[in-house]
């Protein structure tokens, strides 16, 4: 199962196996923990479920698609180079050791 | 001394959210968070989407897992309403097993009951295949019968209903959508979405009347509902109804211990009600909105969670104005609709996008200030709307005569203003 690990912005790292088919955002959902509201449930209306992916990454994701771009637009904390939302990245065995930054604020 | 408890009546979204907050802020003290329904507490925007076609499936609908409750010892109790509140002895009353009573003390309340569905009193309203849709066991019984064919009858051409149609027309059923008003989603949205919206689900193959009522409902021998007659004697088949009328607050408990109430538990600012251990978050809320400059009541999942952070907020001794930008969204036809602001009461709208594609906002204005937007598949116009309107200055937001300028964009905007 892959592992995926969500860091704080704190800098505690949690370190989670997530089953698929699930997103990075239910995979945090899943495990409590803080720092992803997503609010709309994953359909991409909220931009709640904002992450940063590490600047460092390697791992294949999937490329973005214009409405997760638009709703990038929107965060509360500042969107970077590396921003996604998280509900939009199912997670798939190749994408095992991912680490992603959980940002200050969703709302 | 103890650290005080909180007790949460509603384990919907605001209750759920609310101790949740309330644990990653730190609080220590006893929670516990009652619940009418027998579900884990769940998400219900997929009731009328996704759940429906299946494309949501049941184990994606709750809110958080067991483990969560276990984990930030929340004490969760299911399938037991609190029957009442005696606010001079800080307790509440809970239906407990085998008919008795528990008494259960708090040092704050949080009232979190959401709202149940209005009913037309119609004759035949009580006829088996009549439904209303607003929990998870509503969405299990309605679900069994939108079968492909099957003649479906909405009425009311709100939010839900509208979402409903939809969902049903994918299921292969023929839908009629009768609304009494002279347009589709009442006054809270634009002329000219609402026509969009008409037109599409016109498209969509339903049959959208508006200025229609419902007079009465007829069964057949089994006393299954067949045919729905609206007034001018016109009767149009109906082998399943679902009342989309709008919602009631709960507030019952509230009254029947002398809060104030009126649509609503009436709630400061801070989300306080008269008494001062006792706060009431969400659909069953009434609380003075900035964004309006009156009070008001929202049924959204954006105020349910907001709220519950503010509240969660003033239970940890820190007290703040709730002041989150409202927003919502809906799924209709295939389209995303998102709503930023309060737009109710606008004097003047301006559409920028290409309407005819179903890509377009349409901004509203009181006088010269933008109170909302109304995004149709342009997500971006509405997420920069809610930075914007979280700034609270009008000079963070375009005017008319600037969003009426050829070629205008939200995006380009933005970035201007935060270049400059
Ligand atoms: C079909 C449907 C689709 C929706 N779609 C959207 C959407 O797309 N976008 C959006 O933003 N919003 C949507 N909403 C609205 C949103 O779900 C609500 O605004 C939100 O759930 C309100 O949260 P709440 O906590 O106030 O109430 P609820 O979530 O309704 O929770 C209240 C809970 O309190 C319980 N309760 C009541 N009285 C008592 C009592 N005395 N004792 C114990 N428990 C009690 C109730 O049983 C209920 O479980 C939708 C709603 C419905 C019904
Ligand atoms: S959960 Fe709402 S945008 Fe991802």
């Amino acid at each position: 199962m892959p592992k995926i690990t969500y860091r704080s912005p704190d800098g505690t790292d949690t370190v989670v196996d997530v089953a698929s088919p699930c997103t990075v955002m239910r995979g945090a959902k899943l495990h409590n923990i803080d720092g992803i509201e997503a609010q709309c449930g994953g359909s991409a209306q909220c931009g709640t479920c904002h992450v940063y992916v590490d600047d460092a990454n390697t791992l294949p994701l999937p490329p973005m698609h214009e409405v997760e771009d638009d709703v990038l637009y929107g965060t509360a904390s500042p969107r970077r180079e590396t921003s996604r939302l998280s509900c939009q990245l199912p997670v798939t065995d190749a994408m095992d050791g991912l680490l992603v930054h959980l940002p200050e604020a969703q709302s | 001394m103890a650290a005080p408890s909180v007790v949460v009546v509603g384990a919907g979204q605001g209750g759920t959210e609310t101790a949740a907050a309330l644990r990653s802020r730190g609080f220590s003290g006893r929670i516990t968070l009652i619940g009418a329904e027998d579900a884990l507490p769940y998400q219900r925007p997929p009731l009328s989407k996704g759940y429906l076609t299946g494309s949501t499936p049941a184990d994606e609908l709750p809110l958080r897992p067991r483990s969560f409750f276990e984990a930030q010892d929340v004490e969760l109790i299911t399938g037991t309403p609190v029957t009442a509140i005696d606010p001079g002895d800080r307790r509440i009353t809970l239906a407990g097993d085998g008919g008795r009573r528990v008494r259960l003390r708090y040092d704050h309340l949080v009232l979190a009951t959401g709202a149940r569905p209005r009913v037309l009193p119609v004759p035949g309203a009580s006829l088996s295949g009549v439904h209303t849709l607003r929990d998870l066991r509503d969405a299990v019984a309605l679900r069994a019968e939108l079968r492909p064919g099957a003649h479906l009858l909405v009425v009311g051409g709100g939010f839900v209903g509208l979402e409903l149609a939809s969902t049903a027309r994918l299921l292969g059923l023929e839908v009629t959508v009768v609304e009494s008003g002279a347009r589709v989603m009442g006054r809270s949205v634009s002329a000219a979405l609402a026509e969009h919206l008409a037109d599409r689900h016109r498209a969509h193959g339903t049959r959208v009347m508006t200025r229609r009522e419902l007079v009465a409902l007829h069964g057949d021998d089994t006393g299954r509902v067949r045919v729905a007659e609206l007034d001018g004697a016109e009767r149009v088949r109906a082998d399943v109804v679902v009342m989309g009328v709008g919602v009631l607050p709960r507030t019952e408990l509230a009254a029947d211990a002398d809060l104030p109430v009126g649509d609503g538990v009436l709630v400061n600012a801070t989300l306080r009600t008269a008494d001062p251990a006792v706060h009431a978050i969400g659909d069953c809320a009434r609380f003075p909105s900035p964004y309006a400059g009156r009070p008001l009541r929202l049924e959204s999942v954006q105020n349910a969670s907001d709220q519950a952070r503010c509240v969660a907020a003033a239970i940890c001794g820190t007290p703040e104005p709730y002041t989150a930008v409202p927003w919502f969204w809906t799924e209709q036809c295939g389209l995303r609709v998102q709503l930023a602001g309060i737009t109710a009461g606008h004097d003047r709208t301006v559409v920028s996008g290409d309407v005819a594609s179903g890509r377009f906002s349409v901004f509203c204005f009181t006088g010269e200030r933008l109170v909302g937007t109304e995004s149709v598949n342009r997500p971006a116009d509405h997420m920069i709307t809610r930075r914007l309107l979280a700034e609270r200055t009008a000079s963070a937001l375009p005017g008319p005569a600037e969003v009426c300028r050829p070629g205008f964009d939200l995006k380009e905007y933005q970035r201007v203003r935060s270049a400059g």
